[in-house]
C-alpha cells in the first residue's frame, strides 16, 4: 500500500491526540450524526431492504468464489470493446504501469476522479516522482490535496474540515496549483463551490489524460461504472483523450443486471440518496465519443491473499459506501487519520490488516480499534459481519498462525508486545476453569479490598483510571453469599423453615454487606 | 422447570447485589433458582481479545455446569450473547482445526437454554409487571450486545414502564455504544473514555437520578466516570430495580441523588 502511510503511529497513540482535538470532534460529530439520520430514513423507505442486502451479499460472494472466471471474462470483454487490460500484482506494479502509460502520451499532467484504489497504492506520489502532476477533481479530494493533507473518510475525504478551514485552504493554496481563489472568498458553500468549479474547469479543459477508479466492473460486457455526486468525475471520464482506470479485482460483478441491486443500496447507504446523481458507464472506446484510448489496470495488492481466508474474505464484499464509518462511535471520536490507511473506520480496521498484513505496530493495532458494538454490521448493505472479522484478525495478531502471503501459505508469528497479555489470558482461563482457584482468587480480592485504590497501578491500570474510578470491591462475592444462604436454609429446614422464609435469602438487594454502588 | 442463575464472573466478584436481586426477583415470581458452583466465566474477554483457544475449556465448563437445568438465566446481555452467538462458532472453528473434544455438543446444549434476564421474564415467564416499586427517575442505556446481538428490543423498557413509581426519561443517543467493550476500554483508553463521557453527558442531561442498564460491565465503566466526576447520577442494574418492592425497597450503599428537572418522556 501507499508509502504515504508508512511509519504512522499505532491507532491508540494517534487517537490520543485526535480525541482531544475539540474542533475535529465537533466537525466529525456534526457530519456523522447528520448522515446517520438521513441514511436511516432513506433505507427505511425500502420495504425490501433486507432482501436487497442479502442479494448484494450473495452476488458478491458468488463473484468472489468464481473470481478467476469472471476476471478472464472481463478481460475478454474489455479487450473486445477496444480497451487494454493490465494486471498489477501489487502497488509498485500498478504505479509503474500507470506511470509508463502516462509517459507514453507525452503528458505531464493528469486529472483524477476520486479513487480509493489509487489512494491505496499512493499513485499521486509515484506520479510526482516521475514528474507528473496528478490533479484531484472531486471537491473534497481537492480540499485535501490543496491542504497538503490526507483523506480521512471514504466518501467525504475532507469530513474533518469545516467551512472556514476550507475557505482558508482555498485562499492559501489555489493560486499555487492553478487558478487562484477570488480575493474576497467567503465561507458560504455556494461561493466555495463556485471557486472550486472555476479552478477545476481550467484543469478539465486542458487535460489529455485522466485516471479513475470504478465502483463496479461488469464481466459480461466489460463495462466500468463510476458513481459520484458532483459531475466532476464525468468530466474526467469524458473529456480527456486517454483514460486509465485502476480498479481492485473485487469490484467485479457478473452481469449488467446485478447492478440493479447495488444502484439501490449504494446511494442510500452512502449519501442517503434514493438515486445516485451521476452514474457514468463506459465500455471500452467509441469513435467520436469520449476517450480514444482506454486502459484498465486490475489491482490485486493483497486481495487474492484476503480471498484465501474463509472468514476474512467477506471484507471483499465491500462496496465502499462508508455507512460503517458514519455509524461508528470509534471513528467519530478518533477521526479517519488515526487508521493510517486509505480505508478508515470499521471496514478499514478489517481491510487494511488483510491487504497490508499485521507486521507493523499500526496494522496490528487496527483490529482492536473497535468496541465490537456491532453498529457497523447492522448498517452494512452487503452484510459484512465486521465484528466477527475483527475478532478473527485479533487472533491472528496475538496468536499468529497460517496466512496466505503473495499466494503461498505461510505461518506468521504473533505480533510483538503481546507476551504478557497472552500469559495473563492463559492464567485467567486456568483460574476460571478451576473453581477452587477461582474462589481463592475472589477471597483474596475481597479480603484485601481496603487496599484497593481508586486509581489502579501499572500501565493497564493507568489506562483505566486516567478517567474512571475503579469499582469498589464488595466484602462478599455472590457465591459466598449463596453458600451462606444455602447453609442457613438447610439449618432452617431442620427447624421447619423453608429457604424463602428466612435466613440470608430474604435479604433484599443492596441490603447485605456487599452493598457497593 | 429447572432454572439456574449464571451470575457471570464480573457480577460474582464485583456486583453480588445484582445476583441477589435476580434470585429475589425470580423467587418472588415463583421460580426456584439453582446456582451450580462449577460455573465461572463465559470466556468473552478471552474470545474478544483474540484468545479463542483459551475459551474452549470454558465452553465445556459452561455446558457441564448447567447440564441439569432447563433454563440458564443471566443478568448480562453480553454474556448471554457470548454463549448464543459465539459458542457455536468456537465449536465450528475447533472442528475446522481438527479438534472437537465435545465442543459441538457443549455448544448445542448451551445455546437454546441460555436467556438474558429480560428475555426470560418476558418470553418464558410471560410477565412484564413484576410487582416492583421504585419511586425514582430512571434513564435506560441498552447495551450493544443485548440490543444488537440478542435483539432484546422493547423488553427492558416494557419491564421498566410497569414498575410503580418509576419515571422513565429519554436518553439521547441511547443506542450508541458506551465505550466499554471489554479490553477495548484499556487498549483504546482515550477513545473509550471519550465515548463514555458523551454517554454520561446525555444521561446527566436526562435529569434522571438513576442510569439503568442490564450489563454491569458497561455500568462499571460509566459509574467509574460518574464517580470520578462526583456526578449526581447512580448506575444501577435493571435487576436491582425490578427486585425492589414497597416492602423491601432498593437501599443503595450511597443515597441516590435528588430529583432534578429534565426532559420527561412524552
Amino acid at each position: 500500500m501507499s508509502g504515504t502511510y508508512v511509519g504512522l503511529p499505532s491507532f491508540p497513540r494517534a487517537a490520543q491526540d485526535s480525541t482531544k482535538d475539540t474542533r475535529l470532534r465537533a466537525n466529525l460529530t456534526h457530519a456523522t450524526h447528520t448522515i446517520r439520520a438521513k441514511r436511516a430514513a432513506a433505507v427505511g423507505e425500502l420495504a425490501d431492504w433486507p432482501a436487497l442486502r442479502a442479494a448484494g451479499a450473495a452476488i458478491k460472494d458468488h463473484t468472489l468464489r468464481h473470481l478467476d472466471h469472471y476476471l478472464l471474462q472481463l478481460e475478454e470483454a474489455v479487450t473486445a470493446a477496444g480497451g487494454t487490460v493490465h494486471w498489477a500484482a501489487d502497488a509498485d506494479d500498478a504505479n509503474r504501469i500507470v506511470t509508463e502509460l502516462v509517459r507514453a502520451t507525452g503528458e505531464t499532467e493528469v486529472v483524477k476522479v476520486k479513487s480509493m484504489a489509487t489512494q491505496e497504492i499512493g499513485l499521486n506520489e509515484a506520479l510526482a516522482e516521475a514528474g507528473i502532476h496528478a490533479y484531484e477533481t472531486d471537491l473534497a479530494e481537492l480540499i485535501v490535496q490543496l491542504g497538503d493533507d490526507r483523506p480521512s473518510h471514504i466518501l467525504v475525504p475532507a469530513i474533518h474540515k469545516n467551512r472556514r478551514e476550507i475557505r482558508d485552504i482555498f485562499t492559501d493554496a489555489m493560486g499555487r496549483w492553478g487558478r487562484p481563489a477570488p480575493q474576497d472568498l467567503s465561507d458560504s458553500p455556494a461561493e466555495l463551490a463556485e471557486a472550486a468549479r472555476l479552478h477545476l474547469r481550467e484543469k478539465f479543459l486542458r487535460a489529455k489524460v485522466a485516471v479513475s477508479g470504478a465502483n463496479f466492473m461488469v464481466a459480461e460486457t466489460g463495462t466500468m461504472v463510476v458513481l459520484e455526486s458532483e459531475g466532476n468525475g464525468r468530466m474526467c471520464l469524458t473529456l480527456p483523450e486517454t483514460l486509465i482506470s485502476v480498479v481492485g479485482i473485487e469490484k467485479t460483478v457478473p452481469s449488467f443486471r446485478d447492478l440493479e441491486v447495488f444502484l439501490q443500496t449504494l446511494p442510500r447507504s452512502s449519501t442517503a440518496e434514493r438515486m445516485n446523481p451521476y452514474t457514468s458507464m463506459w465500455t471500452g472506446t467509441t469513435d467520436d465519443d469520449g476517450p480514444r484510448t482506454f486502459h484498465l489496470v486490475l489491482l490485486d495488492n493483497g486481495r487474492t491473499d484476503t480471498l484465501a481466508d474463509p472468514t476474512g474474505r467477506a471484507a471483499l464484499r465491500c462496496i465502499r459506501c462508508s455507512a460503517c464509518l458514519n455509524v461508528c462511535p470509534v471513528y467519530e471520536r478518533a477521526g479517519g487519520h488515526a487508521y493510517g490507511s486509505a480505508y478508515p473506520g470499521p471496514i478499514g480496521a478489517i481491510l487494511t490488516p488483510q491487504l497490508r498484513g499485521t507486521a507493523t505496530e499500526l496494522d496490528a493495532s487496527l483490529p482492536y480499534a473497535s468496541s465490537l458494538c456491532g453498529a457497523c454490521y447492522d448498517v452494512c448493505p452487503v452484510a459484512i459481519d465486521i465484528p466477527q472479522i475483527l475478532v478473527h484478525l485479533r487472533e491472528r495478531v496475538v496468536q499468529g498462525g497460517q496466512v496466505t502471503l503473495r499466494g503461498s501459505r505461510t505461518t506468521i508469528k504473533p505480533a510483538k508486545g503481546h507476551a504478557t497479555e497472552r500469559a495473563a489470558m492463559r492464567a485467567a482461563r486456568w483460574t476460571l476453569d478451576h473453581p477452587a482457584a477461582w474462589r481463592t482468587t475472589q477471597k483474596l480480592a475481597t479480603r484485601t479490598r481496603a487496599l484497593h485504590p481508586r486509581h489502579a497501578p501499572g500501565h493497564t491500570g493507568k489506562a483505566w483510571s486516567d478517567s474512571r474510578d475503579l469499582p469498589e470491591l464488595p466484602a462478599q462475592s455472590f457465591r459466598d453469599w449463596w453458600q451462606q444462604r444455602e447453609r442457613a436454609a438447610s439449618a432452617g429446614k431442620d427447624t421447619g423453615k423453608g429457604p424463602a422464609a428466612g435466613g440470608a435469602g430474604t435479604t433484599g438487594p443492596g441490603v447485605g454487606e456487599g452493598g457497593s454502588r | 422447570m429447572r432454572v439456574a442463575l449464571f451470575v457471570t464472573c464480573v457480577n460474582d466478584l464485583l456486583y453480588p447485589d445484582t445476583g441477589r436481586a435476580v434470585v429475589t426477583l425470580l423467587e418472588r415470581l415463583g421460580v426456584e433458582v439453582g446456582f451450580p458452583a462449577a460455573q465461572s466465566c463465559c470466556g468473552q474477554p478471552q474470545f474478544n481479545t483474540g484468545y479463542r483457544h483459551e475459551t474452549e475449556p470454558l465452553v465445556r465448563r459452561y455446558a457441564a455446569a448447567f447440564d441439569d437445568y432447563d433454563y440458564v438465566v443471566t443478568p448480562s446481555g453480553s454474556c448471554a450473547a457470548m454463549v448464543r452467538d459465539n459458542y457455536p462458532r468456537i465449536a465450528e472453528r475447533a472442528a475446522d482445526e481438527g479438534r472437537d473434544d465435545g465442543l459441538a455438543e457443549a455448544a448445542a446444549a448451551a445455546v437454546p437454554k441460555t436467556y438474558e434476564l429480560t428475555e426470560f421474564l418476558v418470553d418464558v415467564l410471560g410477565v412484564t409487571d413484576v410487582g416492583a416499586h421504585f419511586p425514582h427517575t430512571v434513564t435506560y442505556h441498552p447495551s450493544c450486545h443485548g440490543l444488537r446481538l440478542l435483539g432484546l428490543g422493547e423488553r427492558p423498557r416494557r419491564l421498566l414502564e410497569a414498575v410503580r413509581g418509576l419515571e422513565l426519561r429519554e436518553l439521547e443517543g441511547a443506542e450508541e455504544c458506551c465505550g466499554f467493550g471489554g479490553t477495548f476500554s484499556v487498549k483504546n483508553a482515550d477513545v473509550s473514555a471519550a465515548m463514555g463521557e458523551d454517554k454520561v453527558r446525555h444521561a446527566l442531561d436526562s435529569g434522571a437520578q438513576v442510569l439503568c442498564g442490564a450489563d454491569n460491565s458497561c455500568l462499571m465503566h460509566l459509574d467509574g466516570i460518574l464517580r470520578r466526576r462526583e456526578a449526581p447520577l447512580r448506575a444501577v442494574h435493571l435487576a436491582e430495580i425490578l427486585a425492589s418492592t414497597q416492602e423491601e425497597p432498593y437501599r443503595p450503599a450511597r443515597p441516590l441523588p435528588p430529583v432534578t428537572t429534565g426532559k420527561t418522556r412524552p
